[in-house]
């Protein structure tokens, strides 16, 4: 990894034009993307994390969609104002997306084959023999079995699994230079969704590919993401590295949603949860819009949004706790631990350093 | 946690349940095959398993959505295949009560919240005059933490986790004994699933139910139930106590199912070992002498005779290296 961005997103806002008004899906949302390194974007439903990347690829609906402001940088192009056959260039090809449902995003009348075969086709102008013979090399990266005779299968006839495997080897055929996958294995089992993150993070570590990683599922994150973003009701309020977003987070929604995740540990007697639901974005609420459910909320968050204060040069947090002037708060039992193990894993790593810089010897 | 269990007093009993769809024909379909367990009356028994295992099937055949293929269900002692007749059947549902997966596909968009929760009262004429059925919902609507405000909307206008509450209102409006929650919460967002958890497991406090808890997330089943049975391919590969099954995995299965749990810190992640499952555990030559054997008190596994003794030793060496760790 190093530390050329492949992607800036500035300031991106975007409504929905509805019968009841507009809804103000994204708020403002700032992020970049390092060359080779995995982002996550953790939030629920309807925080602004698939709009986001959507935009990137610019797939939102043109009819109801606004894009109040904002730039989307990529190869000093801003990608929201090129024109769409420019984008047309650049979608499946420099920036790749795998969807959600494998069962929804295959075209079904297509061999599978061909779909995998069709953007090498289009954007790199290969034959449609040579891109049928890099689609069944694609397959079996995959790790799809015996490529040569299922790359005449249809999308029908294929597992859940393997259907997603053909997802993933469509996006990977350009090698594009970003990744977003949008919540790859949230409709997929335990085991299988095992072998299909392997199956990334390897490709990612063979191609230095760059990836935006959706999803809801914090232990997924945990074992993809090198950098975390935080949404909640169309804005980022938290983001770091993994590290400093599991064992360190300074925003109050961050804590309530690791609270909240059950452990593997036994004796584990009750469950932190945030109340209520997130805000209406017909009309987001004024102040910090977690404020309603935040247990830690102070006076300020009811009538001033906070800006993004600085904790280190990679972890930001959009919270009035973290202002000079702020009470001292308690986080749920569950963030205290992580806090410790954090104390305790950085103590280790300074040693590592301290033992590397030694002068040889200097432990016997 | 596991909840002292004060007398055992068996709910449900199943005794080689099968369930095979077009029986018979090319496409036959073994989806349960020959399972067996018991629920205790105020337990939470989890069941787990990934999609295509049985488990739903299990679930959707003790509440008699449908008749099975073999064995024998007995609830209260009761054999359910033996309940026909329309008094009969009424009295049945009654005590058991089902949640489902989809919060929004499992409500009627017609009708209003009131008359979803009280629709259960009418049909077993649970109250005298309107009155008492209104109260009679309010009170239900703020026992799953609902205002009554909302009796008079319909289920669109509602969030999933409330469509949820509101599906959990219906199930308790006729007072049940036993609820079956099928993937009750998969559908719900992470803050959410954690309010939903800690209402079932206040409910079950409340009004001294006993839940059979199917999902495939084994983080959350683990957290609700007392005892968790896991199954794959139509059987049920190991039945253990919640915090047994997790310090003590023996099944193959049971082991890759917990090994492939993404946990939500980046350290463990990245010195996890993950175990793959090779379904040539199922294949055995001699199979009278394979069934669910008890390895130790209250933990089952569906091993081959011969394998009993290694499954005793591993489980021995396991808790041993638990308690180490502990």
């Amino acid at each position: 990894m190093d530390n050329t961005n492949v992607l800036e997103v500035k300031d991106l806002a975007i409504s929905f034009k509805t019968f009841e008004g507009k809804v103000q899906a994204v708020r403002g949302v700032n992020f970049e993307l390092k060359k080779g390194e995995t982002l996550a974007i953790v939030g629920e439903s309807g925080s602004g994390k698939s709009v986001s990347t959507k935009a990137v690829n610019r797939l939102l609906p043109e009819k109801n969609s606004i894009i109040e402001s904002g730039q989307i940088l990529f190869e000093d192009k801003d990608l929201l104002t090129i024109s769409d056959k420019e984008m047309q260039k650049i979608r499946g090809n420099d920036i790749a997306m795998i969807f959600q449902d494998p069962m929804t995003s295959l075209n079904p009348t297509m061999q599978v084959g061909r779909q995998i075969a069709e953007p090498m086709m289009k954007h790199q102008g290969l034959t449609k023999e040579e891109s049928t013979q890099k689609a069944i090399e694609l397959m079996k990266l995959v790790g799809i079995k015996n490529p040569q005779q299922t790359h005449k299968h249809y999308p029908h006839q294929f597992s859940g699994g393997m259907r997603q495997r053909g997802m993933i080897a469509i996006s990977l055929a350009c090698e594009p230079k970003i990744l977003i996958a949008d919540e790859p294995t949230t409709a997929l089992d335990v085991t299988i969704q095992a072998q299909i993150l392997n199956l990334m993070n390897d490709l990612k570590k063979d191609l230095d590919t760059s990836i935006i990683f959706i999803t809801h599922d914090l232990g997924v994150v945990a074992q993809m993401a090198d950098r975390v973003a935080v949404m909640y009701a169309g804005q980022i309020v938290e983001i770091g590295t993994a590290d400093e977003i599991f064992y360190n987070p300074m925003h109050p929604y961050t804590w309530g949603l690791l609270a909240s995740m059950p452990t593997l540990d036994i004796h584990q007697t009750d469950l932190y949860n945030i109340p209520g639901s997130p805000p209406n974005l017909l009309h987001p609420p004024e102040g910090d819009a977690f404020a309603p459910r935040n247990e830690f909320a102070l006076a300020i968050d009811f009538e001033k949004e906070p800006e993004m204060f600085k904790v280190t040069d990679t972890h930001y947090a959009k919270t009035w706790l973290l202002h000079p002037e702020a009470p001292s708060v308690t986080p749920p039992a569950e963030v205290v631990r992580r806090k410790q193990k954090y104390e305790r894993l950085y103590a280790e790593k300074k040693n590592e350093r301290h033992v590397g810089g030694e002068v040889v010897g200097s432990r016997g | 946690m596991v909840a002292e269990v004060k007398e055992k007093k068996p709910i449900v009993e199943i005794t080689g349940f099968k369930q095979y769809f077009n029986e018979g024909k090319k496409t036959e379909v073994r989806a349960v095959n020959d399972v067996s367990f018991t629920i205790y009356e105020g337990e939470t028994f989890g069941l787990v398993g990934e999609s295509g295992s049985g488990k739903s099937t299990t679930g959707r055949a003790l509440i008699k959505l449908g008749d099975f293929t073999d064995g024998q269900i007995l609830y209260k002692g009761q054999d359910i295949a033996k309940i026909h007749g329309r008094k009969k059947l009424l009295d049945f549902r009654k005590s058991m009560q089902m949640i489902f997966q989809d919060p929004y596909a499992s409500l009627n968009p017609r009708i209003t919240v009131k008359d979803i929760v009280g629709g259960a009262l009418k049909v077993h004429g649970l109250y005298k005059n309107n009155k008492e059925r209104t109260e009679r919902v309010y009170e239900l609507l703020e026992a799953v933490g609902l205002s009554k405000e909302f009796a008079n909307r319909y289920p669109k206008e509602f969030s999933g986790g409330q469509c949820q509450r509101v599906g959990i209102a219906r199930a308790l409006a006729v007072e049940p004994d036993f609820i079956i929650a099928d993937e009750a919460i998969s559908a719900l967002d992470v803050s959410i699933q954690a309010q939903v958890v800690n209402l079932l497991k206040e409910l079950k406090e409340e009004n001294n139910l006993t839940y059979l808890f199917i999902a495939h997330d084994l983080s959350m089943v683990k957290y609700i139930s007392d005892r968790i049975g896991v199954m794959n391919s139509g059987r049920m590969l190991e039945v253990a106590h919640a915090d047994e099954l997790y310090l003590a995995p023996l099944h193959p299965y049971t082991e890759s199912l917990l090994s492939a749990i993404p946990t939500p810190d980046p350290e463990n992640e990245r010195n996890r070992v993950r175990t793959e499952y090779d379904p040539k555990y199922h294949q055995y030559e001699d199979m009278h002498k394979v069934s669910l054997h008890e390895i130790a008190p209250d933990h089952y596994i569906y091993c081959h005779e011969n394998e009993i003794e290694v499954y005793r030793k591993k489980r021995e060496r396991l808790l041993r290296e638990g308690q180490k760790y502990a």
